[in-house]
Order: structure tokens, then sequence, then C-alpha cells
């Protein structure tokens, strides 16, 4: 267990001093402690609209090549390998980069053999329900799914489509409880507490790239459920991208491991491929 | 010290204990992002594949470079030869009549499928195939009848699409094709379907049947449309009797092996042909269509009057619909008339009348992985008093207007790998009922085991559910999945 760096110069000194002190004293070291251990440079709604560009946004588009292994807890796996496609929707003002809007994904599933050539398309919305469509070639089926529940099991694994697609920052209300060279630690408690099963998840965002290192999720009874950790990281085409991420779920004892390969920004993929006319014809120039 | 001073350091301990219980879980930087340099003793070890701070971005190899845009956009497959893609299945299935149905075995369904299929591209065209082998323990399966899908071999798929310009997409061949907003309720979607195999107990996929067909889609920023010519007319897998017993109107009484439905078939090339169309745009997730169809009844609707053989009368259909949000769920309303051309006024007792057919659902979640679509459904006869006035005396009357409620639940379970569900079509005209269930597990990525039950409730033999009765059955399947 480590202390961050900075406050453990300030806390040695002042027990050192503890024989000859006023309280005057006291209280500006207190303050110093307590200042340095908090303080940071930016608001903590940057830091999470960071944060939130950096997993969800960067560049205008890509694609990726997920492998998804699922192990219950009895160290059973089951794999499933999709290729993701996303397209930011042009915001308002192109100009203004930190202005997140709403998005577009194309999941092409390759394995198992069930699900092979099943395409899931999301139009992901920012201020109502995302749209969602699921396409079941055997039937050459284009069927519409609610999509009101964004916790529910992506394809089975333990990762939900909002960890896919991204949470609301504005659904939460953000606390800056700690920081140090490393990290910073931002506490998000939901607004809404009726829509989600947690009471509130602590999230550890690296200080330099703003990647999101790890999240635990908080029960209503105070217990952590639930853990997302980023295991590693590849730098591609300029961006810090998590290659490898691991979710949690404590109390079933089962575990979901995405792996991302041939990872990809800037491939300039046209809107229409997020239509129904690709769902019957996959983009194979986008799927290799 | 004073109290102060100890307030103080008190609320400074506290801070710095809550730092150190989140501290307990900081996490470990992951393999590909560096802690930041010290500032005073030796610089640590970078642990393998770890960047310097400052060193700039390499990229990965030469595959990751931003391709640049084709000329034209990717509705045409630029890219060279795909390996061939071939996943296969094999499945065991079997069913059991739940009472005695006289005209029927006992197993409405037994048989061993193979799937296999595949798809590849050569330049900018894409081939696939389909085909089930099948053993088959209950029909004789000898001849090999692929339009009807009858034989040891049922050719599901054989096909190729190409783009001839960016904007149109061409499907050529046998090929599966659906579309309306209905849930396994049809009103513009005139393809073919294969009754016999969603009252036995058959994958749902095996509903839709395919068409020998050409399809061209057109595609624009205004709208988009498909056309469809089929040369010769694909007609329903309909019920008749050799799997299956159904309502003889004939004779008024239930049939089935002692009867098999012999109709008259509209298979000349090019003159028994049919087409549709579909004109279709999704605005901003509120999806539109407007529909055509020329052609037959796809089932049985009509008697020959010198030998009283079943017909499939000509058949125009237009209509619309509309998809999308609704509060929390979707919401879909459809619209068709059905123009029966051979009896334009009714007064043909030979042939269905037109009709008007309604639809109107809601698709929501109700609580997490537990779907439900509710729907209502109305044929709505034209022509009625013609119709009665024409009708035998012996011919148990259809009402003018049948009222049809579905409701479909599904819950999923264990990481969505058992599902259960549950269909149900109430039909409060004819007093009668049709329930499907379905259990399916996925042991693992390769198999799946499954079982399920059709069951009739009827007050008259005569209604369209109430006929099936005798053919409620339960069925179990395992499957078993490869891929190359």
């Amino acid at each position: 267990m480590s202390t961050p760096t900075t406050f453990n110069m300030h806390y040695t000194c002042a027990i050192s001093l503890g024989g000859t002190m006023n309280y005057f004293t006291s209280l500006f070291v207190a303050v110093l402690v307590v200042c340095t251990a908090g303080a940071s440079a930016q608001t903590v709604e940057e830091i999470v609209e960071k944060s939130n560009h950096a997993a969800y946004y960067q560049d205008t588009d890509g694609s990726a090549r997920v492998a998804m292994t699922i192990t219950d807890s009895l160290a059973r796996t089951r794999n499933r390998t999709f290729t993701i496609l996303r397209r930011d929707v042009p915001g308002s003002d192109p100009a203004d980069d930190a202005h997140c809007e709403d998005q577009k994904y194309y999941v092409y599933f390759h394995l198992p053999a069930d699900v092979n050539e099943m395409v899931f398309l999301v139009w992901k919305h920012v201020l109502q329900d995302d749209d969602r469509w699921l396409y079941l070639p055997a039937l050459d089926l284009v069927k519409r799914i609610s999509a009101t529940e964004k916790r529910t099991s992506f394809v089975g694994s333990d990762f939900y489509y909002e960890d896919v697609s991204g949470r609301n920052i504005n659904d939460d209300i953000h606390e800056l409880i700690s920081t140090d060279a490393t990290y910073y630690v931002v506490k998000n408690t939901p607004k809404n507490q009726d829509t989600v099963e947690f009471a509130y998840y602590t999230a550890w965002i690296h200080t330099k790239t703003f990647l999101t290192i790890k999240v635990a999720y908080i029960d209503k009874k105070g217990e952590k459920y639930r853990e997302y950790t980023a295991l590693k990281v590849d730098t591609i085409q300029g961006y810090p991208t998590v290659t490898k991420a691991q979710m949690k779920n404590l109390r079933t004892g089962s575990s979901t491991v995405l792996e991302y390969s041939a990872v990809k920004y800037h491939i300039d993929v046209p809107d229409n491929i997020f239509t129904e006319r690709y769902l019957r014809r996959p983009p194979t120039k986008y799927l290799r | 010290m004073n109290p102060i001073s100890l307030c103080i350091w008190t609320t400074a301990l506290m801070l710095m204990l809550v730092s150190n219980s989140t501290a307990q879980d900081r996490p470990v930087l992951p393999q590909g992002l560096s802690e930041p340099p010290v500032t005073e003793g030796d610089p640590p070890a970078l642990p393998p594949g770890l960047l310097q701070d400052d060193a700039p971005s390499l990229p990965e190899g030469p595959g990751d470079e931003p391709t640049p845009l084709d000329a034209f956009p990717s509705g045409i497959a630029s890219s060279p030869s795909m390996p061939l893609n071939v996943t296969c299945y094999w499945e065991l299935r079997g069913g059991l009549r739940t009472d005695n149905d006289p005209h029927e075995k006992q197993t409405p369904l037994l048989e061993s499928r193979l799937q296999i299929a595949g798809d590849g591209q050569w330049e900018r065209v894409v081939v696939k195939i389909t085909a089930d082998v099948i053993y088959d323990g209950v029909v004789a399966r000898n001849r090999i009848q692929l339009n009807r899908g009858e034989g040891w071999i049922d050719l599901r798929e054989a096909n190729i699409t190409f783009s001839p310009t960016h904007y149109m997409d061409v499907k050529a061949g046998r090929q599966v094709m659906t579309w309306g907003t209905g849930d396994l309720i049809f009103i513009n979607d005139l393809f073919p379907k294969d009754w016999n195999s969603f009252f036995i107990g058959r994958d749902e996929e095996y509903l839709k049947a395919p068409s020998d067909a050409v399809k061209v889609s057109l595609f624009s920023s205004a709208a988009n449309i498909d056309l469809y010519y089929i040369p010769v007319f694909d007609h329903d897998r309909y019920v008749d009797g050799r799997r299956v017993s159904y309502w003889n109107s004939s004779r008024n009484r239930r049939s089935g092996r002692n009867t098999i439905v012999r109709p008259l078939r509209n298979n000349r090339w090019f003159h028994d042909f049919e087409a549709g169309c579909r004109l279709y745009r999704n605005f901003s997730g509120y999806e539109i269509a407007l529909y055509g169809y020329t052609g037959f009844w796809k089932s049985p609707a009509g008697v020959d009057r010198k030998n009283f053989r079943p017909t499939f009368p000509d058949l125009s259909v237009y209509g619309g619909s509309f998809r999308g949000r609704l509060f929390s769920g979707i919401a879909n309303v459809e619209l068709g008339y059905y123009d029966s051309d051979d009896d334009h006024s009714g007064n043909n007792p030979s042939v269905k009348n037109s009709e008007i057919r309604f639809l109107m659902g809601y698709d929501i979640e109700l609580a997490r992985d537990f779907t439900a679509v509710f729907q209502y459904y109305l044929e709505h006869m034209r022509h009625y008093a013609a119709y009665r006035r024409v009708l035998p005396k012996s011919t148990y009357p259809r009402h003018r207007n049948r009222h049809l409620i579905t409701a479909r639940f599904t819950k999923l379970l264990l990481n969505q790998n058992l599902s259960l569900c549950l269909f149900i079509y109430f039909c409060p005209t004819d007093s009668d009922v049709y329930v499907r269930t379905n259990i399916t597990w996925k042991v693992s990525d390769s198999w799946s085991v499954e079982t399920g039950g059709n069951s009739f409730y009827g007050r008259h033999p005569y209604t369209f559910f109430g006929q099936f009765e005798k053919n409620s059955n339960i069925y179990v399947g395992i499957r078993r999945y490869f891929t190359y």
C-alpha cells in the first residue's frame, strides 16, 4: 500500500515539529496537508469530460476487432469475436472538440457460430434513448430493440450496454476525492438512485492520458460488487488506447476480458454504413 | 496539545484515513502506461512494453495507417477475395403429439439435420450457399424437390450479391427475405412461409422459406427502395396434411394424411411471376415504409370449380408501416389492403374475398433481460354481404372482422445463455388460442439444447387455430455448431 508521495513529505515534517507547535502552526500544516491531498489544477467536471472523451470519443471514428472471453465461477469459458465500427455524429459546432455528441456503432459478430454474421447497430443519443437494431441473417430480419434498459448484459458478458457505448456523464454527480501524480480519484453518485443498482462508483483516472484505469462499483449495502480494470494500454495513431480490459462480477464470480486488436482511428467510415443497407450487406472493407 | 489543535489534527487524520482507504484500492498502472518519473532517488526501471514519457508515439505497423477513401463509398466491395467463411451445425430434433390424431402419426417431427453455410467474396461479388441435409423419420424424402423444400436436401440459400453502382445492391438467387414490422404476424411480407415447420417445433428461423428471386435495392438520402422479381410463383409451405391435420371444408371435418392437399400449381415461368417493392426511409429513428405486391395468395385460397382442387388465386397487396420509439418502448403500426384480383366484387364463392389487414404492436422491456411484445391484429373481410350470400350452406362462415391479440414474453437467465419464451395468439372472435413455448439453453459455444411446445385450443374445429387442436405437441432438440 503506498500513500501519495507529496502527502508523505508534509506528514513527516509535521510530526517532527510536534513538540513545539502552537495551534496556529497546526492549523497551517493541517490546511497544507488537506490542500495538497485534494488540490488539482482541473475541476472534476473537466476531468470527467476528458476521461469520457478518452474512453469513447478518440478521434472522430474508429474500428477494432474485439475478442471477448467470458469466464464463469467454475472457470468455464465462452468466446465472442466481433468487429466494432464507431462514428461520431458531427456536433453543431465542428470546432468544439470537447463537446461530445451522439455516436453510431456497428457491431458485426464473427463467433461463435450461432451469432455469426449477426449485426448489432446502435445510434447512441445523449439527450434521449438510443436506437438499437439487431439483424438476424438466417431470417433476414431487422429487429428493433428497446433501449431503455442500458444496464443489461451485452451479449451475455459482464459488460453492460452502457459500458460499451458510454454512460451519460450528466447522470451522476462527480466528486474529486483525491489526486496524486498518477491518478485522479473520482467518486460518482447517480442523480437518480432508482434507475441503477449501485450507490456510487469510484474511478481511478490516469492524470496524463485521462484513461480510466479502474472502476469500483459499490452497491447500496456499501459492498463492492463489480470492478473494471484496464489491463493493457497501447498508443495507436497517437491515442492512448485501452487494448485489454476486464470486468469482474464479484457476486457471481464471473469475469469478462476484452482484447482489442487491429485498432484503427480516422478510417473515414461513411455515415451510411450505419444503416439498414449494411446490416444485410456487411461492409467487408471494414470488417477484415 | 489544546482541544482546538486536537480537533484540527483529528480532521486531518480522518482525511488521511479516507485517502488511505481509496489508496488500498489504488490500481497498479497497466502495461503500456508508466509512472511519472520521481523527482528524487533513482528512476524505477520501466516494465516491459512501456513507453518513455516524452517519446513520440509510434504507429503499430504498416497496417494501421488510415486507408484513403475510395472513389465510391463502400457500397462497392473494393477489396480482393475474402477467405471462405464456413459454419455448420448438426441437429437432432424430435416431437410428440400430446393428443391422439387419427389422421396423423404420433410424431410430427423426427429428424437429423446438417446445415452447411458458406460465403465467400471474389472481386466484387459475394457468394452465399446454405444447404440442409436431412434424414427424416416422418415423411419420406427420397425425391428432392428444391422449390418446395422436399427431399433430403433443402437448399436454403444460393445467391450472389454485388453492387453495379455505389447506390445500388443486387442479390440474385435463392434467398430468404423479410420485411414488415410485426412479430410473427406478416401483412406486407408476402415472402413464403413454412407453416409446417412453424407448427411442429422446428427452429423459428424455418418459418421463413426461401424465394428464388432477383432483388434490386436502390439507396439515396431521400429514400430507399427494394424491388424484387420472382419468375415463378413461390407459394407458402402450407399445411397439406402430411404432418399437420387441418379442417377440410369440403368434407366438414378434419383431414390429414388421408387427404393430402394438392392444389393446382401456378408454375409457368415468367407467366406466373410475383413482384414486390418497398419504399422506406428512416427519419431519426422513425421508420416509415410503403409496400406493394402483385402475385397470388400464398396459401391455397380458392377452389377450381371443375375439379375441386385448391388454387392460388391472383392477389395484389398495397400497404404501409411505421415503427419508432414511443415512451420507453418501440411502437409499430402496419396496414395492408389485400386485393383479391379474381374476385373484386366478392360474388365468387371459389375465391377468397379482398381483405384489409391491420396491426398495432408495442415492444417493451419490463425488467432487466425480460421483454414483452403486445400486438393487436385485425382481418376485415370486404364485401361480406356478398360472401355470405354465395357461401355454400354447408360451410361454416367466417366473421367479417377477425380480431387477434398476441403477447410474447422473453426472459434471459444465466448470462443470457438460457432463454425462456412464451408466445400466445388469442383470437376472441373465433374463440381459439395458439401457445408457443420454448426453452433454449446454450450449454457452451458449440452445444445448445432446446425444448418447447405448440398448443392449440379452439371451441370450434373449423377456425384457424382450432382446426389444429389435434396437432398440439412438445419437442426436444440438440444442436452442435462447427466453424472453420
